[in-house]
């Protein structure tokens, strides 16, 4: 479980480093141009997508509303920069935000709705591991034995995913009852 | 007794994941560990028996016992290699190992992070409106490339619909801006509800910043499930959330969390880091560095502040690793380029114009601002906090977040200022203004002859039109609202930072002082404060530099920073020219906040929340010795220990169970109370439990025996449990009448637990890290009680 979290973040990182390298759009580079209010001409902004030794006064603004002899005075004043983005991560970035989010929505609609449906219907045929039974055994781990044996009779693969859910949702419900009702953790 | 219930279950299946019990080499295992005598354990490299060494979840780590391991295991590869090529190979790759975790640390935050920034942007953006182009596209990347953009209005496109367009399809008059009010208010509820829902369902450990709790966990303190895989996916979709719900909060604070969430992930790949938590704490030390590293660009500053504000421990070589991993995290967030112009930060400036002695003055000003802010700021925050924890209030948190996201909202819309995100904030507010800019800050009044303005379109020396002033009274709203729902923000069960805000607090009271220095500097240049240096036309004030130094004050009087946040200001600047007006406002706002009060916003959080976290900073000042702090006191009943042979397994137990101690020290009689050593009550119970499962003959009546030698028994007896091995052959003691200023500095610089107190060579006592920190609360006048850890 963990090493596939690890693996899902590293491709997550490469996929991103990479998509830099890979062929660039041509919709994601420009050359922006702020010109300033010059005489009686108002401020503009001019944008084209040219390539870096391209990107000045000359060739972006476009048509020149200033005669000949002002062009210089007039561009010196216009300030050029030249941007670059990915349009190809953003997308993917915000793509795969979204749908992770939905899929913890959907999970967590499934756990407090569906799964209690669920369990009511198959009760009896699965063993659950009752949390609230086991209350303080003079030996610490006398427990441990009896879940150990109990998973290894039956070790496939469901019961297993379901005895870390079980585990898992257990701890959930005690940092839950420590931040929000004991306000013990993290006031 | 129900936390202890609790500690032990977790400890069980913790023990059960991890496969512990193997059923094959018990027997082997525990007859090597029975046969050797020094107090090391068996074979460094292999473990002994498992859960033997490991910690109960809220208990403080054996600083000591773990870096002694460290050392033995070292020393164990470094013998070993000589021996053949494998094992040179493997020791090879143990040292490097510590540099590749830094590297996969470095690339996994920096990942995390850009896209933390990218969805962030985008859903704030949501709030205003869609991209027709693709839905993905926030606001600025869909006006990108259209040239329907006018130099007065530099956001407006025909793509970009504003949900009033796309609902009514009007774009101006009173039903659009309500509309727009409306769709506003519904987006920032439905974020924050599904932010705080989830954070409820799925790891309640996410909400608040996380600094406070991780800087007691590097101290030492083991909360279990902090720094796992479920928090860590959780802070990052709820930290986008949250920040993009409108509500006042950063994600500085979150993203140091983040960042050590990984690293605690990556630490479990290898041996060395996995077993030891010292070494793990390096790690978690350098990752800290990597979260204000990716959230401010500044890796020199976010390795100060990792050494200055969140570090207990931190040597000279985590130095150098936390620099190279702050980096990697830099240059990875740098090539994923989330803000389109190869910046890390929003707000970097980029404007170097002089600043003169003379505006010490104002820069001392804002300093003093920023100081007494801080000291509010803390005060009213850990009030509302207590009045969270304490009253009928704590009991709604999903209620708490909607109504003050609902409350933001509404407050926030109509004041451009405050309907725009904290950092856009800022970095208009740190803007330089230029002839270049429209906004309604820049809204100077035009000369009346336009040729004779400066080649560089600087704007220099004029008088404030009516833009600007009605931008100056809109921030001067912006600064009352920000500065009071911050404090009822911070603290909320979503992930919350406290960065962002202060320094917009911060840069809206620079500005205002700027702004006004300018204007007076315009209306008298020649009264006796500007002659000299401040002539007509010339360029003698920037408010973006005082916006600059306010956000540093306000930022240094509420976390008590200060090395660190000038370091982090002048790597956003890229300048040297501002270290002094910096230096000199931070050190001025944490001199006036340290006249209120000596503690930062993590460590009053860290007080609240009653961990064990001794100060490093702080000095100890009574003249108390350490017998009047030790236990047990006059009228308690004896000291619990174990004599080191005569005492049968069931005694044992009886004793164990019959007390909460987490330790017991181990004498050679009950007459002479000579101390022999130390052992841990897990240590203990877990030995116990395996001997009596796989042992033969161990049963209730057997003798515990800690010596080397086993005693001679009658040859009908059981078997005697031979736990030698265990036991902590060197455990520190203080005499009872070493003074205290001493002891609590012994126990700060080994990162003790537990310390043993003797008189004339017999035991007496025991003194804890919790009488320390119940004693000097006692001392400050403080509730005892409130220390809820062990």
């Amino acid at each position: 479980m963990k090493w596939v979290f690890f693996l899902e973040a590293l491709l997550l990182a490469c996929f991103v480093l990479l998509s830099q390298v890979t062929a660039k759009n041509s919709e994601d580079i420009r050359c922006k141009c702020i010109c300033p209010p010059y005489r009686e001409v108002e401020g503009q902004i001019y944008k084209q997508n040219v390539s870096l030794k391209d990107c000045n006064c000359l060739h972006v603004v476009d048509p020149m509303p200033v005669d000949g002899k002002d062009v210089e005075a007039y561009c010196l004043r216009c300030e050029c920069k030249y941007e670059e983005r990915s349009s190809g991560t953003i997308k993917f970035t915000i793509i795969m935000y979204l749908s992770i989010l939905g899929l913890l929505l959907l999970y967590m609609v499934y756990l407090t709705l569906l799964e209690p449906m669920l369990k009511r219907r198959l009760f009896g045929h699965s063993q659950l591991i009752q949390s609230d039974d086991d209350v303080g055994d003079q030996q610490p781990f006398a427990n441990a034995h009896n879940v150990l044996s109990r998973s290894h009779s039956r070790s496939n693969v469901l019961n297993k995913v379901e005895h870390a859910q079980q585990r898992w949702r257990r701890q959930v419900q005690e940092q839950r009852k420590s931040v929000f009702d004991r306000h013990v953790v993290l006031s | 007794m129900h936390w202890e219930f609790w500690t032990k279950k977790l400890d069980e299946e913790d023990l059960i994941e991890n496969g512990v019990y193997e059923e094959s080499n018990g027997t082997s295992r525990t007859a090597g560990m029975n046969g050797n005598g020094p107090s090391r354990l068996v074979d460094p490299l292999e473990d002994p028996l498992p859960g033997v060494g490991t910690y109960e979840d809220f208990n403080t780590i054996d600083w000591v016992r773990e870096k002694s391991k460290d050392r033995d295991r070292h020393r164990e590869i470094t013998n070993k290699s000589r021996q053949s090529t494998v094992a040179l190979l493997h020791s090879i790759s143990d040292a490097f190992s510590g540099w590749l975790l830094m590297l996969l640390v470095g690339l996994m935050s920096g990942a995390l992070a850009g896209g933390i920034d990218i969805s962030a942007h985008w859903m704030t953006d949501v709030k205003g409106g869609l991209c027709l182009r693709g839905f993905w596209f926030n606001h600025e990347h869909c006006c990108w490339l259209s040239n329907e953009t006018t130099f007065q209005e530099r956001d407006r496109c025909p793509q970009w619909q504003s949900w009033a367009e796309l609902i009514t399809g009007k774009s101006e008059g009173p039903l659009a801006y309500i509309m727009n009010y409306l769709m506003y208010i519904f987006w920032a509820l439905m974020f924050s509800f599904l932010a705080v829902i989830l954070v409820r369902a799925f790891a309640p450990y996410a909400c608040g910043s996380g600094i406070p709790e991780i800087k007691t966990i590097l101290s030492g303190f083991i909360i279990r499930g902090y720094l796992g895989k479920w928090t860590l996916i959780i802070k990052t979709i709820t930290l986008v959330l949250a920040v993009s719900s409108g509500l006042s909060l950063g994600k500085e604070g979150p993203l140091v969390h983040v960042a050590c969430c990984c690293a605690n992930i990556l630490c479990h790949l290898f041996t060395k880091y996995r077993k030891n938590e010292a070494k793990r704490r390096e790690v978690l030390s350098a990752a800290a560095a990597v979260g204000v590293s990716v959230a401010f660009g500044a890796p020199i500053g976010g390795v100060l502040f990792s050494l200055e504000e969140v570090s207990y421990y931190f040597p000279l070589k985590t130095l150098w690793r936390s620099f190279f991993a702050a980096l990697v995290a830099a240059f990875t967030l740098r090539s994923i380029n989330p803000f389109g112009n190869s910046r890390l930060v929003l707000f970097y400036v980029e404007f170097h114009t002089p600043w003169h002695l003379v505006e010490l003055a104002p820069f001392i000003l804002l300093g003093i601002f920023g100081g007494l802010w801080g000291a509010l700021f803390i005060k009213a925050n850990i009030a509302w906090c207590r009045l969270r924890k304490t009253t009928c209030l704590g009991h709604y948190p999903v209620i708490e977040v909607l109504v003050v996201a609902a409350l933001t909202a509404l407050l926030a819309y109509p004041n451009s200022y405050t309907r725009m995100s904290g950092s856009e904030l800022i970095s208009e507010l740190f803007n330089d203004c230029s002839l270049l800019d429209s906004s309604q800050l820049c809204g100077y009044k035009q000369p009346a002859n336009t040729s004779d303005t400066g080649v560089d379109n600087s704007l220099a020396d004029r008088p404030a039109g009516p833009g600007l002033y009605t931008a100056l009274w809109q921030l001067a709203l912006a600064l009352v609202f920000k500065m009071m729902i911050t404090v009822i923000t911070f603290g909320m069960k979503v992930p919350s930072g406290l960065f962002i805000p202060s320094m917009a607090v911060g840069a809206i009271a620079g500005r205002l002082l700027g702004v006004g220095m300018e204007q007076l500097a315009y209306y008298n240049h020649d009264s006796v404060i500007f002659k000299g240096w401040c002539s007509q036309g010339a360029d003698c004030i920037t408010p973006g530099l005082y916006a600059m130094v306010g956000a540093a004050a306000c930022l240094g009087g509420v976390t008590r920073m200060t090395v660190s946040l000038v370091v982090i200001m002048f790597e956003l600047t890229g300048g040297l020219e501002y270290i002094v007006p910096l230096m000199a406002a931070t050190m001025t706002s944490k001199w006036v906040a340290d006249a209120f009060g000596r503690e930062g916003i993590y460590e009053a959080h860290i007080r609240l929340n009653g961990y064990p976290f001794l100060e490093p900073k702080e000095e100890f000042e009574h003249s108390s010795l350490a017998v009047d702090v030790m236990r047990p006191r006059r009228m308690d009943p004896a000291l619990a220990v174990l004599t080191q042979e005569g005492m049968t397994v069931g005694e044992v137990e009886s004793l164990v169970e019959s007390t909460h101690f987490s330790g017991f020290p181990v004498v050679v009689s009950s007459e002479s109370q000579r101390l022999v050593g130390f052992v841990l009550r897990r240590d203990l119970l877990i030995s116990i439990d395996n001997a009596r499962k796989r042992q033969d003959g161990i049963v209730s009546a057997s003798q515990v025996v800690f010596t080397e030698h086993t005693p001679l028994l009658p040859p009908d007896a059981p078997p005697p449990l031979r736990l030698r091995c265990i036991m902590d052959l060197s455990p520190f003691t203080v005499t009872d009448h070493t003074p205290m200023d001493i002891t609590v500095d012994i126990f700060r610089k080994l990162g003790l637990r537990q310390c043993l107190v003797t008189h004339n060579g017999r035991l007496l006592g025991i003194i804890t890290k919790k009488d320390i920190l119940k004693h000097m609360a006692q001392m400050a006048n403080r509730d005892p009680d409130s220390i809820l850890f062990n």
